[in-house]
């Protein structure tokens, strides 16, 4: 459904979303790339599961929340893209992370 | 007179009134403030708690307590009535104790609560281990809890819509961003002066929270009204691990955690300032030390409106008499009890022997 404005060639690094490796663009956010690489959801709401996708794309909304290694409700739009960062989609509420 | 009642402040408080006296068929205005007003009912922790209120004053006990038992039918009738989810749970409520000092001050406030009732409010006190078999998150460095069958929680904000709703289901008229210059008492009614011009009714009834005090000198009362800001802090929604109330944390419906309890006396200013929301944070990860890992996404500051000795006032001025005031911080907790007992007392078709006991004489007995 998106696609890169720019289409030249930029440097790229490598992520996993949902457990597939995929080659995005450097300096894009987490939300950005979720949506380059053709998902349809990055989470399902605590209270009516209803599946759901980055909205305002600036912070404002806490639509695109996801799971980002390992840390639950990150939002997504105001995380900027790492080498092997693991990105998986949020499944309702967070689980308690007890302290390490 | 265009209206029976007046109605001064919409927040909790004016409008469980006024819904009460609409339900008698009595015509009724409410002026409310704007939006940027103080207003404690929208910031608010939810509570509809019982244990420990009055502990030093008995009639407050009580009072507290048959507001409490009045919660579950004054629910069933509001969503009833406007369909609206309000979240209410009776589901007990705790107050966690960190150390001996704590523990024995509250024991103590507790049973004086119970003798003050004639044994009406029931209570425990449950050490760690019985603490943590009902809520297995809490941290060692917990010492118990007190623990009331009788304490219960709601969404304030959804309880506020339904008021509203009421209210304009029993053709309340609802004045918003309204600020008041002047009330007269003249030819038997009261004539209020406000954005919206002049409205009059045959009696008017105070519920302006910190505005009381202002608004009660136009009509002979002295109310002494003190501020009392608490701040709260709201985390991500999470998992559930805790299926009642406290004091401190609170983990609404939706799975949002409220973490609050402060006061402090700092004039009209609903800010928040770091020193005390890191005193908040601190007291609540040494209860549940998961909490150091979660996400923050709001803070606030709200105003409690005190009474010397933290009672609240109801009373019908003797200059003028046909006006009213009701002053309290417990808007949520009294709700049931403004919106049925009191709503019957202001509109002359009941009497309620406890409410001479929390008339604004108290704050005048002379020494000796």
């Amino acid at each position: 459904m998106f696609r890169r404005v720019d289409e030249t060639s930029v440097d790229t690094l490598k992520l996993r979303i949902e457990d597939r490796e995929y080659a995005v663009p450097v300096g894009i956010s987490v939300a950005a790339a979720v949506l380059l690489c053709g998902f349809n959801k990055v989470r399902n709401t605590p209270v009516t599961d209803s599946p759901r996708l980055p909205y305002c794309m600036m912070g404002i909304c806490f639509d695109c929340l996801m799971t980002i290694d390992g840390i639950p409700n990150q939002q997504a739009c105001q995380l900027e893209v790492r080498e092997n960062m693991k990105i998986e989609v949020q499944q309702g509420a967070a689980e308690l992370l007890q302290q390490r | 007179m265009e209206y029976d009642f007046i109605v001064a402040g919409g927040g909790l408080v004016g409008s469980s009134i006024a819904y009460g006296l609409a339900r008698q068929k009595h015509k009724v205005a409410v002026l409310d403030g704007g939006d940027r007003s103080f207003r404690a009912s929208r910031g608010n922790f939810g509570l509809v708690w019982v244990q420990g209120k009055g502990w030093d004053y008995a009639p407050y006990a009580q009072w507290t307590g048959q507001a409490a038992d009045l919660w579950p039918q004054f629910v069933a009738e509001l969503v009833n009535e406007t369909g609206v989810e309000i979240d209410y749970q009776r589901s007990g409520g705790m107050h966690f104790c960190l150390n001996e000092a704590e523990w024995s001050e509250r024991e103590r406030e507790m049973e004086m609560v119970r003798q003050h009732t004639g044994g009406a409010f029931e209570y425990e006190m449950l050490d760690h281990d019985r603490l943590q078999q009902q809520i297995p998150q809490i941290s060692n460095a917990v010492l118990g809890a007190s623990y009331s069958p009788q304490d219960g929680h709601v969404n304030p904000l959804c309880l506020l819509q339904a008021l509203q709703q009421g209210m304009d289901a029993h053709q309340v008229h609802y004045y918003p961003n309204q600020s008041i210059d002047r009330i007269e008492a003249k030819q038997g009614g009261f004539y209020t002066h406000s954005t919206e011009g002049t409205l009059s009714a045959e009696k008017i009834v105070l519920c302006a929270g910190l505005d009381n005090r202002r608004l009660g000198e136009m009509l002979g009362m002295d109310i002494p009204v003190v501020v009392d800001r608490g701040q709260i802090m709201i985390t991500e929604r999470l998992q559930p691990f805790l299926n009642l109330p406290t004091l401190h944390v609170r983990q609404t419906a939706e799975g949002t955690v409220q973490i609050g309890y402060s006061h402090e006396d700092v004039g009209l200013d609903d800010g928040t300032s770091p020193s005390v929301l890191k005193n908040i944070a601190r007291r609540a990860v040494l209860m549940f030390p998961f909490l150091a890992r979660v996400q923050l996404v709001r803070a606030w500051g709200a105003l409690r409106i005190m009474t010397p000795d933290h009672n609240p006032i109801y009373q019908q001025s003797a200059d003028c008499p046909g006006a009213f005031t009701v002053t309290c911080h417990s808007g949520v907790t009294l709700a049931a009890m403004h919106a049925g007992p009191v709503a019957e007392w202001i509109g002359g078709s009941s009497h309620l022997d406890l409410i001479n006991q929390f008339s604004t004489d108290r704050f005048n007995v002379s020494p000796g």
